[in-house]
Order: C-alpha cells, then sequence, then structure tokens
C-alpha cells in the first residue's frame, strides 16, 4: 500500500490511475454513485414488472414476454436486494460518505485509500455476480431478500434455486467483505484524521450518521458472512444448519436436523442493523439541508448525535420483533417488542429537532430543502406503523401482508431515497462544479412525493384487509378481487412515479455538462466542503490542511458579519 | 492541543498538516487492525452461536479419544509459545533489531506451521475413520466404525467440526503468509510458490487439502500485489500490528479448543 504522503505528492495523469482504479476518495465516492443509480434502475424496472403483472398477469411485455408466478418472485428476491446492498446501503455511505466524509473532517483523503479502492471494486463484482443469477439455467432464486431456508438451502426447492441461489449468496457474501473493508476505512478516518480544532463534538451531523453507519456495518456485515457460508455449506456440502428433514416433492432430502430458526437470528442480526444503516446517513443529511436552508443552528446538535448512537446501539438488540411468527416464546416477545419501541424515543428526539431546526427558520426551498422535509414526512409516516408492527399482538395479524411492505418502503425505501436525492441536490455542485436545474428538481420532487405516498399508503389498507405479500396475481381469487381497484390505482401511480425518475437522470447528466457554473459555496453553507475549490483539487484543500475554529451550524450568529459563520473562520469572542 | 498534536506527529499516518489527537491514541494502521478484528470476531461469534445452537438441540456425540486430545492440546501449546515469540518479535522490533526481529517471527511461523500440519494430520486420521461432511466420498476402508455412525445420525458434528476449525485454519494460514511477508518480503514469495506447487503435487487429489492448498497460490497473489503497492520497508509499527492479527487468531483457538475438542471427549 502506497503511504498517503507519496499518494498525494501529485495527482495521477493516466486515465486508468485517474478515473478507473483511483486512490482518490472523491472519484471513488463518484464511482460508487454510479454504481447505485445503475443499480437503482435495475431494482426500479424489476418493481414495475411487478407491479404490471399483479394487474395484468396475462400481459406480454416486449422484452420480458409474459411473466409466470415463479418469475415473479425472482423479480420481488432481485429488486429487494438489488435495493437494499447496491443502492440504500451503497450510495448514503459509500458514494456521499467517501466523497465527503474526509472533506468534511478536513483531512486529504481515507485513512487507507488503497482498501478503499478495493472496498469500491468488490462491490463492484458483487453486483456483477448478482446480476449473472438472471442469466444462468434456472433464472434467479425466490426465496426473497430475507433467503430464509429451507427455500434457500435445496437446490431443487424451485427453478431458481439452483445455480442462480449460489450467485446469490456469493454475491452477498463479496458484498459483506466489500463492506466491512469500507466500514473499517470510515471509521478510521473519522477517528484519526481530523484537522485542527475538529473535535468529535465540532463534526457536521452528516460525518455522525457515516461514523455510526460504519459502526454498524462493521458489526452486522461479519454476522452475515458466516451466516453466508453456511448457507452454502448447506447447499454445496450437504451440511444441515438450516435444513430439518425435509421433503421435496415427494422426495427426501439428505438434510437431518437443522433448524431454519437458526438462519433467521442470524439473518436479522446483520438485518435490523441493516435498516438504519441505509436510513443513518439520510438523517445526517437531513439535519444538514434543514439547518442550512433554515438559516438556524441544529436544534439540540447533542441530542442528535446521542439520539443517532442510541438508534445504533438498540437496533442490534431488536432483531427478535422479525420473528415474532416463529413460535418464539412470548417473554422474548415481549422483551424485543419493548426495546422495539425504545427506539421511537430517540427517532421522536430527531423528528422534534428537525422541527425545532425550521420553526421560525428564514426557510429557503431550494430543492435540497424540499427533499430534506420530505424526507422527515416520511419518516414520521412510515415510523408511526412501527409501533403497530412492534406489538407481538397485532403482528399476529399484520405480519407478512401488505402493512409489512407499505412500512419499510416508506421508512427504509423512500425516506432513505429521499435522503439521496437530496443529497444529490446538495452536493451536485460541488461534486460537479455546475448548478442542477432548480424547476425540474421541484417538478421531480412534487411528483415523486405525490406519487410514493400514492404507491405506498394503500399497502396499508390493503394490508389490514389481509392482503398477503409476495402473492403473484390478485386477480383470480374471488375474496381478493375487491381489493383489486386498490392494486390497479398503486400501479398506475408507479408507473407515473417511475416515469419522473427520469426527469431527474436528464436533469443529472444535462446539468453535469450544461448546467451553470457554481460557486465555492452556492448554499450559504458552513461546513468545510464549502471552504475549499468547487470542484476539490486532487488533496481536496489545495496543500493546507484547514484549522477550525467553530462548530457545524453557526447560522444566525448574533453580532457577525455574514449570517453564517464557516467552521474555518477566525474564532470570534461573542460566538460559542 | 499541542502537545497531543506533537504526540500525533510522532505516530503519524504520514500526512503533511496539523491533526487532532486520535480519539483512542492510536495510529491509524493499529486502529484498522482492531477494527477488522472486531468485525472477524463477530464472524467467529456467529459461527460459534451456530455450534452452540445445533449442539443444545441435538444428542451430541463425544467421540474424542485420548489422543486426539493430546494431539490437540500440543496443537494448543504451539499456538500458545507463537504468541510468546509473537511478543518477542514486537519488542525486538521495537528497539530496531532487524535480525532478531526476523529470527522471532520465523519461530513464530514454525510454530504456526506446525499447528498447521498437527490440523492437518488430525484431519485426515478422521477423514479416514469416516468422519466427512455428507457429500464427499467416503474413504474405501471407513465402512464401518463410530465416526461413520456420526456423520449419519449427527451429520451437524462434522459439519460444525470441519467449517470452524477450517475457517480457523484459514486464518492462521493467511497470518503465517503474512508474517513471512513482514519479515521476508519479496524473498518470501519465492517459497510460497515452491510450497504450492510442492503441496499440488505431492498431496493425492482425493485429499480435502488437494484443493485447501491454493490457499497458499492466492496468498502469493496477494502477497505480490502487496509487495507490489507498497515498495519500502515495514517498521515496528507494521510488526506490532501483524502481532495483533496473530494473537487474535490464538484467542479464537482458545474458544474453539474446549468447546469442540474438550466437551466432545469420550469419557470412560
Amino acid at each position: 500500500m502506497a503511504t498517503p504522503a507519496t499518494v498525494h505528492a501529485h495527482a495521477p495523469q493516466g486515465f486508468i490511475r485517474k478515473y478507473i482504479f483511483s486512490l482518490d476518495h472523491k472519484v471513488i465516492g463518484i464511482q460508487y454513485f454510479f454504481l447505485a443509480l445503475t443499480a437503482v434502475f435495475v431494482g426500479m424496472f424489476l418493481s414495475l414488472l411487478m407491479r404490471i403483472h399483479m394487474i395484468w398477469p396475462a400481459a406480454v411485455l416486449p422484452l420480458v414476454g409474459e411473466i409466470k408466478p415463479e418469475t415473479y418472485l425472482s423479480l420481488l428476491t432481485m429488486h429487494g436486494t438489488i435495493m437494499v446492498f447496491f443502492v440504500l446501503t451503497t450510495a448514503p455511505q459509500g458514494g456521499f460518505g467517501n466523497y465527503f466524509l474526509p472533506i468534511q473532517i478536513g483531512a486529504p483523503d481515507m485513512a487507507f485509500p488503497v482498501l478503499n479502492m478495493l472496498s469500491f471494486w468488490t462491490t463492484f463484482v458483487g453486483f456483477i455476480v448478482i446480476l449473472a443469477a438472471f442469466f444462468v439455467t434456472g433464472g434467479a432464486p425466490l426465496h426473497g431478500w430475507t433467503g430464509y431456508p429451507p427455500l434457500s438451502a435445496l437446490s431443487s426447492a424451485g427453478p431458481g434455486e439452483q445455480l442462480g441461489a449460489d450467485l446469490w449468496i456469493t454475491s452477498i457474501a463479496i458484498f459483506c467483505v466489500a463492506s466491512l473493508m469500507g466500514a473499517l476505512n470510515f471509521i478510521t478516518t473519522t477517528l484519526d484524521l481530523r484537522a485542527k480544532g475538529m473535535t468529535m463534538m465540532r463534526m457536521p451531523l452528516t460525518v455522525w450518521s457515516w461514523f455510526i453507519t460504519a459502526i454498524l456495518g462493521l458489526l452486522a456485515f461479519g454476522v452475515l458472512l458466516s451466516a453466508g457460508i453456511l448457507l452454502l455449506m448447506d447447499r454445496n456440502l450437504g451440511t444441515s444448519f438450516y435444513v430439518p428433514l425435509v421433503v421435496v416433492n415427494g422426495v427426501v432430502m439428505g438434510h437431518k436436523g437443522g433448524s431454519p430458526l437458526l438462519w433467521q437470528h442470524l439473518f436479522w442480526f446483520f438485518g435490523h442493523p441493516e435498516v438504519y444503516i441505509a436510513i443513518l446517513p439520510g438523517m445526517g443529511v437531513a439535519s444538514q439541508i434543514l439547518s442550512t436552508f433554515s438559516r438556524k443552528p441544529i436544534f439540540g446538535y447533542r441530542a442528535m448525535v446521542y439520539a443517532m448512537l442510541s438508534i445504533g446501539f438498540f437496533g442490534f438488540m431488536v432483531w427478535g420483533h422479525h420473528m415474532f411468527m416463529s413460535g418464539m416464546s412470548p417473554y422474548s416477545a415481549f422483551a424485543f417488542s419493548l426495546l422495539t419501541m425504545c427506539i421511537g424515543v430517540p427517532s421522536a428526539i430527531k423528528t422534534f429537532n428537525w422541527l425545532g431546526t425550521m420553526y421560525k427558520g428564514r426557510l429557503r426551498f431550494h430543492t435540497p430543502m424540499l427533499y430534506a422535509i420530505g424526507f422527515v414526512s416520511l419518516f414520521v409516516s412510515g415510523g408511526l406503523s412501527g409501533p403497530f408492527l412492534a406489538q407481538p399482538i397485532l403482528d399476529i395479524q399484520l405480519h407478512d401482508t401488505y402493512f409489512v411492505v407499505g412500512h419499510f418502503h416508506l421508512i427504509m425505501g423512500v425516506a432513505a431515497i429521499f435522503g439521496i436525492f437530496a443529497a444529490t441536490y446538495f452536493w451536485f455542485p460541488k461534486m460537479f462544479g455546475r448548478m442542477m436545474n432548480e424547476t425540474w428538481g421541484r417538478v421531480h420532487f412534487f411528483i415523486t412525493l405525490a406519487g410514493t405516498y400514492a404507491i405506498f399508503m394503500p399497502m396499508h389498507y390493503l394490508g389490514m384487509a389481509g392482503q398477503t405479500r409476495r402473492y403473484s396475481q390478485f386477480t383470480e381469487v374471488a375474496y381478493q378481487q375487491k381489493l383489486l381497484p386498490l392494486q390497479t390505482f398503486m400501479t398506475y401511480a408507479a408507473i407515473i412515479t417511475i416515469a419522473a425518475q427520469f426527469i431527474f437522470v436528464i436533469n443529472l447528466f444535462w446539468s453535469m455538462f450544461k448546467g451553470p457554473k457554481a460557486s465555492d459555496n452556492p448554499w450559504e453553507c458552513t461546513t468545510l466542503e464549502w471552504t475549499t475549490a468547487t470542484p476539490p483539487p486532487h488533496d481536496n484543500f489545495g496543500g493546507v490542511t484547514p484549522v477550525v475554529n467553530h462548530g457545524p451550524y453557526e447560522y444566525g450568529v448574533p453580532g457577525a458579519a455574514k449570517d453564517y459563520v464557516m467552521q474555518t473562520d477566525p474564532p470570534t469572542g461573542s460566538a460559542h | 492541543m499541542a502537545d497531543a498534536t506533537l504526540q500525533h506527529d510522532a505516530v503519524g499516518h504520514g500526512l503533511p498538516g496539523a491533526y487532532e489527537a486520535p480519539l483512542f491514541g492510536a495510529y491509524s494502521k493499529k486502529v484498522g487492525m482492531w477494527l477488522f478484528l472486531a468485525s472477524d470476531s463477530l464472524t467467529f461469534g456467529a459461527l460459534l452461536f451456530a455450534f452452540c445452537y445445533v449442539r443444545i438441540y441435538t444428542a451430541w456425540p463425544t467421540p474424542f479419544h485420548v489422543q486426539s486430545i493430546i494431539n490437540s492440546t500440543i496443537m494448543t501449546g504451539c499456538l500458545l509459545s507463537s504468541s510468546l515469540t509473537m511478543v518477542m518479535a514486537v519488542f525486538a522490533a521495537q528497539r530496531s533489531d532487524r535480525t532478531w526481529t526476523r529470527y522471532w517471527l520465523l519461530a513464530t511461523m514454525a510454530f504456526g506451521t506446525a499447528f498447521i500440519v498437527l490440523h492437518g494430520m488430525e484431519w485426515s486420521k478422521l477423514i479416514g475413520e469416516g468422519l466427512t461432511l455428507p457429500l464427499f466420498p467416503k474413504p474405501a476402508h471407513a465402512a464401518v466404525g463410530e465416526m461413520v455412525d456420526i456423520s449419519k445420525n449427527t451429520p451437524q458434528f462434522p459439519a460444525t467440526f470441519f467449517g470452524l476449525t477450517a475457517m480457523h485454519m484459514l486464518h492462521v494460514t493467511i497470518g503465517v503468509i503474512y508474517l513471512g511477508v513482514i519479515a521476508f518480503r519479496k524473498w518470501f514469495l519465492p517459497v510460497l510458490g515452491v510450497l504450492w506447487i510442492v503441496g499440488y503435487l505431492l498431496i493425492p487429489s482425493d485429499n480435502v487439502f488437494h484443493w485447501g492448498i491454493h490457499a497458499l497460490g492466492l496468498g502469493l497473489i496477494v502477497a505480490a500485489v502487496i509487495l507490489f503497492l507498497k515498495p519500502k520497508d515495514y517498521d515496528a509499527q507494521d510488526v506490532e500490528v501483524s502481532g495483533l492479527y496473530w494473537h487474535f487468531v490464538d484467542l479464537v483457538w482458545m474458544f474453539i479448543f474446549p468447546l469442540v475438542y474438550l466437551l466432545s471427549t469420550k469419557i470412560t
């Protein structure tokens, strides 16, 4: 590994070292961003196919033909896996975290640049491997993103469970290794490379959120790696960790004595923190943007930090609430339920502080601000259904219904995506040196906000009416036909919302080349990335290391010349 | 603050400029290794959790004879001694004594290799008696016997035994290669290459280690890439960080030895 000193002596000149195998965290961040952008379009296309199949099961589509019921299961598996791993984990942490964590703490690069590069290319290989699952014999796996055995452990259990399932597990194992490398780098950088004056309590909340996310990733992905290795052993070496004595199509499988619940414990010990890995960076970005565009200090900075820490801490103790229906002892269920509802407290603190930040502020409704407000809105409406599902009694009714689908899409899916959108509109000027189009940004925002509510709010009613998730079509069953109009409405809403995303992509690429030039600090924001040139030079600050004298959100300081004080501004007597 | 900055530069990460003191007072490589070990301990923790989970819900066999226990005790002794020699290597590196650093690292590698060889012999013996994973071919001569029955009736036993110990043996193998690269740099690559070829040719193809030997080949490639990317010599920090890894691998064995071996001893 080259030492950072030699890396930063001069920027690499060749195309390959500069743009492909770059050690520069900014290039790697952009690589992650475009990987996630590709992945999100794959995932979105799959969800479109699913919605069409539910309403018009006999439709013959161009390119894909008629969707069979088992293909529907493959679609939902790949949609969930690609979205969770390669979008919600990759974009906010790998993309924006990589680009802005070192700049926001005043470092010239990550602590381990080579590891950073390896982390991206490992993720890339993982993405290729999971896409390969579509093209092998039998097609993509159909066990859902949670991969519950015995279905996921037996290659005779379904058409997609042959090589496709092996590729699926391999891809996830590769992704685990990549995430471990990334998380290790993020934590070390935050601990060791903060510029002079950048104490822990002066770090922007975005840095705090990436830091805590990295800790969660470090501890969670190691467990998923083990779980995946054992599942691969069950599939390919004939062991029986997860598989009891089981009969498939009248054939007794060679397994005996395993427990499917073991997988559920290991998977959800990873799976629940993974939810916070997806949403925490969004919280950080929302805090940053709400404070900047309200021209007010963030309300309760320390409370925000401790709330994120306690969300991360409790996140590791609540995995059992995904398993209420697995025959769990009511006493354990009670403990898991209580701990789960504890998470409502720090989440409410955060929401209260976001609203407190906006209260009586001088709000500037630019596109990033709209998305940050949209994030808070979705976080509240997705979060409120959490305490319902946390009750074992209610979960018996709601488990595996559309209520759950609506809940996690609002809070983990769309809220996190809104965080990504907010970050894109906010940091695009710094990343690419040009401004994005405001008008089309607003159009994109309002269609997306209304569209996502139109898609996911009705799911709560469907769930309460008893409609189960993962059913491929509802047109043939009499008692479900009454719910069909609502499903049809959701499909139309989905088509419109997905179409609106092309506004975003066109705006993104058009602005990249044709947008108006951005100044160094277009949003009048205080954190370190806005003190340097646009786009930042190779070593971020052009040969100097910034010295930090202020907290991250000093807006509207009494007696100051401007309405904001940059973190690097000289210390003032009156400022705190 | 000035003192903290000075101290930080003294343990520095090679970057120009002034920085806040590291939060836990450790240089980046050390923090990175500690974090890797935290994550790896959860990986092993999950495997040990799986082991305990299946063990609680299964009538667990206790087949290990006194020979197995003596063998694994010697293996434990090797690893414990290697931790001691590793500490000596770190001390030698810290007083810039290159010669003795190399000797102590070599001693550590020797103990590690002895562990791998003894472990391999143990594996071969158990496989020869018929303790195999379900899809692996049984040796022809082991048609009957206690281990054959165990493999048939409690498939979790060989699965957890081979799973846990293989994962640990992989870590020891990586550790020996890691220390070899730290101690001998590019001179170590031909040794790895020769070991790889000799191992591949000499180990019969029906033996599981025939494929396991490719860990050496992979190690050779990774070591070559690392040496290509970091052409400068290793210092005391690198030795200390490799020591952290080595002690961790020993520590994991201190969980596996009682759980897998001692608790499965045949008591007569």
